[in-house]
């Protein structure tokens, strides 16, 4: 049969992208080692000392962290979104992006909460959580959700795998032993066969709507850990779905940056090409709209109806985060649009420029969401030692940010060691397609 | 002298607990608690008084009313301080016309709960509601909401409500999510950021009544002090004012007492236009607020603290007025 044929082809084609590590990516594996073990030296001091060596204090008791973690988190909800949208998208292009959608989306939701496991004060009381659970805290639904969502995405991500696993198995005559032994573990016998291969569709499809809608539960949950307070900054209706867009729009524009490096490291110009990354770029278009939207109507129905306590927000925000607010929400919104709306303008570069400006851009904006209404409770913050009043991280917090980073593009890293980044399966299943309709004519 | 007799007082007491009477004491003592307010302001000797208290066994005995009162750390378990003193709902109440910033409440409240100087349960604000307002002093502690949103957002129940009224924290049990800090609108919570020594004194056991000792990495707050209020005391802050700027009872009782004069609650707030500072965000706080008008003493008394506390309110836009002419 031909297309076992091919599966040995594409095998061969791939097969130097798991076995082989360039100079440069051994270079770069080395470095992120380093970032993340200084970020797990500045985790022991933090476990030692408590959280005296992190900027956090008695008004700002929420910082860098948890902004990371709405960053990761929300990073994840969307990766699982998109990629449970892309599975119902017929087009041929959409098999290049699909895995890498579904790697951001199962890396983010596991560094996600490890930012959050930071905030705690008391990790050694973890198990309370479970312990002695209470169901009407936010905190529980959110730990609900995640746990959820990492188990689904997980699984999702798996059942995506698996046909790769086979053809790797099948095909693996050439490569170590200890490969060929986890890629016979992890294929679980599957075998290509009409009725495995409907069943494995099946459930991918399920899987795949259940994941959207467990990104919008988990969205929403993440958001209302914020706006069910009473705090003058958080306390919005709009927030759950605000949060939703500007998850989509970090989202893509991830999305867009991993397609560059991967496009441009591995050589793999054949497969992601431009047609990739106008589509992404439309979409983050779309969302940057959208997103642009959300923030004006959040900002401008709190300085229209201009209630004291809000009122002083924007007074913080306008004074002491000018830059900021400006970076945030004006260059971090208009640049992306102005850039993605000219059809001109759309080159791969200049659309992953658009994408870093959105990601720094977005990440500023949580920070504004965070920080500065901590700063501007609802008693101004009087009779209080002068080190508590203003929030800056310190190098404890920063440095283990940058080990989240880096944890995140090393695991990449080696979870693409293990499987090609391109579906093989999904072009084979392209093929397969082809042929029968070439039979019917 | 007094010392060595408070000492025999309570080794007596501590004996007496171990015959397994703590409910029953603590029972009785609740029970005593606000008839005991007005009189326990100066420490009184042997009083010669006897009580009569049932012990869990059945046998009837008796012990001086005083020594009942004076035992300093009556140990309430976990268990027992998340049920509350029965048929009492505590109520503060604060005459903001004659807090004057003198810091008696934040002191007294920081020996009684071994915080720092720099800690405080009880904050002294400097409030202006609007332009043409006055400021004042505003003293603010915990308000013991009703509607407590810190006890709502707990992930695992280490801070809650009583039946008395009173929120309180279990350091036991709180894990230091922060989200109770978070959600407080008051600013009431405090959080202990890194080890401090005083965390290790185990002289006296853990008793979330008496927030003594502090753990790190869990949070702290003002607690109505209910192990004073078993001994039928009134709290720190509102014992050590000598304005008696702070009124504290039952509001079942209706009885409201700063320890000079006992008034009904119900009437203070109706003739003196009692409020609850932001009464809008529907908490339902238990601290009121009588406005300051007819004030006994000149906004300035209260800078003439020590020049850190003065640095403490120097965002206050009344404060860069008053530098600017050099008032202060």
């Amino acid at each position: 049969m031909d297309l076992e044929n091919r599966k040995r082809e594409l095998v061969k084609e791939f097969s130097p992208l798991l076995l082989k590590t360039s100079k440069l990516s051994k270079i770069w594996m080395v470095g992120l080692t380093a970032v993340i073990l200084v970020g797990l030296y500045a985790f022991i001091l933090q476990f030692m000392k408590g959280h005296i060596v992190t900027g956090m204090r008695d008004n700002v008791v929420w910082g860098v962290y948890i902004i990371n973690f709405i960053f990761f988190v929300c990073l994840s909800y969307s990766g699982a979104f998109i990629g449970g949208v892309l599975h119902f998208v017929k087009t041929p292009w959409k098999n290049s992006v699909a895995r890498i959608v579904e790697i951001i989306t199962v890396l983010s939701l596991i560094i996600g909460p490890i930012f959050i496991l930071l905030c705690i004060g008391r990790l050694d009381r973890l198990h309370y959580l479970f312990m002695y659970p209470r169901i009407q805290s936010p905190i529980t639904w959110d730990i609900i959700a995640i746990i959820t969502d990492l188990i689904g995405c997980f699984i999702y991500l798996y059942l995506t795998f698996i046909p790769d696993f086979a053809i790797l198995r099948d095909h693996s005559e050439d490569m170590p032993k200890w490969r060929q032994k986890i890629y016979k573990y992890l294929a679980i016998g599957y075998q290509d066969t009409k009725s495995q291969r409907e069943l494995l569709h099946k459930t991918t499809k399920t899987m795949s709507i259940m994941i959207i809608a467990l990104a919008i539960v988990a969205y929403s949950v993440l958001a209302w850990i914020f706006s069910l307070t009473l705090q003058p900054g958080w306390n919005s209706s709009i927030f759950a779905p605000y949060f939703i867009i500007a998850g989509l729009y970090s989202g893509a524009a991830v999305i867009i940056l991993s397609m560059y490096f991967i496009r441009k490291y591995l050589k793999l110009d054949f497969y992601i090409r431009k047609v990739h990354f106008t589509g992404a770029g439309v979409f983050l278009l779309i969302m940057s709209l959208l997103y642009g939207y959300f923030t004006f109507s959040e900002y401008f129905s709190r300085w229209f109806s201009h209630k004291t306590h809000d009122a002083k927000l924007l007074d913080t925000l306008f004074t002491r985060y000018f830059w900021e607010f400006i970076l945030a929400n004006y260059i971090g919104i208009l640049i992306p649009i102005v850039i993605l709306f000219f059809k001109k303008l759309r080159t791969i570069k200049s659309i992953t420029f658009a994408s870093i400006i959105a990601i720094l851009g977005l990440w500023l904006n949580r920070y504004l969401i965070v920080v500065p209404t901590l700063e501007t409770p609802y008693l101004p913050i009087q009779d209080t030692r002068e080190e508590f009043v203003h929030y800056s991280a310190t190098w404890v917090e920063w440095s283990l940010s940058f080990a989240g980073v880096a944890a995140f593009i090393l695991f990449f890293m080696l979870l693409m060691k293990l499987v090609p980044i391109i579906p093989m399966s999904g072009i084979i299943d392209q093929e397969r397609e082809q042929n029968r309709k070439n039979k019917k004519k | 002298m007094e010392n060595n007799e408070d000492k025999k007082k309570s080794t007596n007491r501590r004996r007496f607990l171990k015959l397994g009477l703590l409910s029953s004491v603590t029972a009785v003592a609740g029970a005593s608690v606000l008839s005991n307010f007005t009189e326990d302001i100066e420490e009184k000797k042997s009083s010669g008084e006897k009580v009569r208290l049932l012990t869990p066994d059945g046998k009837m005995v008796e012990v001086d009313a005083e020594s009942i009162n004076k035992y300093p750390h009556a140990h309430v378990n976990t268990e027992e301080s998340r049920k509350g003193i029965p048929n009492k709902k505590f109520v503060m109440v604060i005459d903001l016309a004659r807090c004057k910033n003198a810091r008696k409440c934040v002191e007294g409240c920081q020996k009684g709960h071994q915080l720092d100087y720099n800690e405080e349960f009880m904050k002294v604000q400097l409030l202006q509601d609007n332009e043409e307002g006055s400021p004042y002093w505003f003293p603010k502690p915990c308000f013991h909401c009703d509607e407590p949103p810190c006890v709502t957002v707990c992930p695992t129940g280490a801070t809650f409500k009583r039946e008395d009224g009173i929120v309180l924290i279990d350091n036991d049990r709180c894990i230091g999510c922060k989200f109770c800090v978070t959600s407080c609108p008051y600013s009431a919570r405090q959080f202990n950021w890194g080890h401090k020594e005083k965390f290790e004194n185990k002289d006296i056991p853990y008793s979330p009544e008496t927030s003594i000792p502090a753990a790190e990495g869990t949070v702290m707050k003002c607690d109505f002090c209910p192990d004073l209020l078993r001994q039928g005391k009134l709290p720190y802050c509102a014992k050590s004012c000598p304005m008696g700027v702070i009124y504290f009872g039952d509001k079942n009782e209706d009885i409201v007492t700063n320890g000079e004069e006992t008034v009904r609650f119900s009437e203070l707030i109706k003739e003196r236009g009692g409020y609850r500072h932001l009464e809008h965000l529907g908490t339902k706080p238990n601290v009121y607020y009588l406005p300051a008008v007819n004030r006994q003493f000149p906004l300035e008394r209260g800078f003439n603290v020590d020049e850190d506390i003065i640095e403490r309110y120097k965002d206050v836009p009344y404060v860069k007025e008053m530098k600017k002419q050099g008032k202060i």
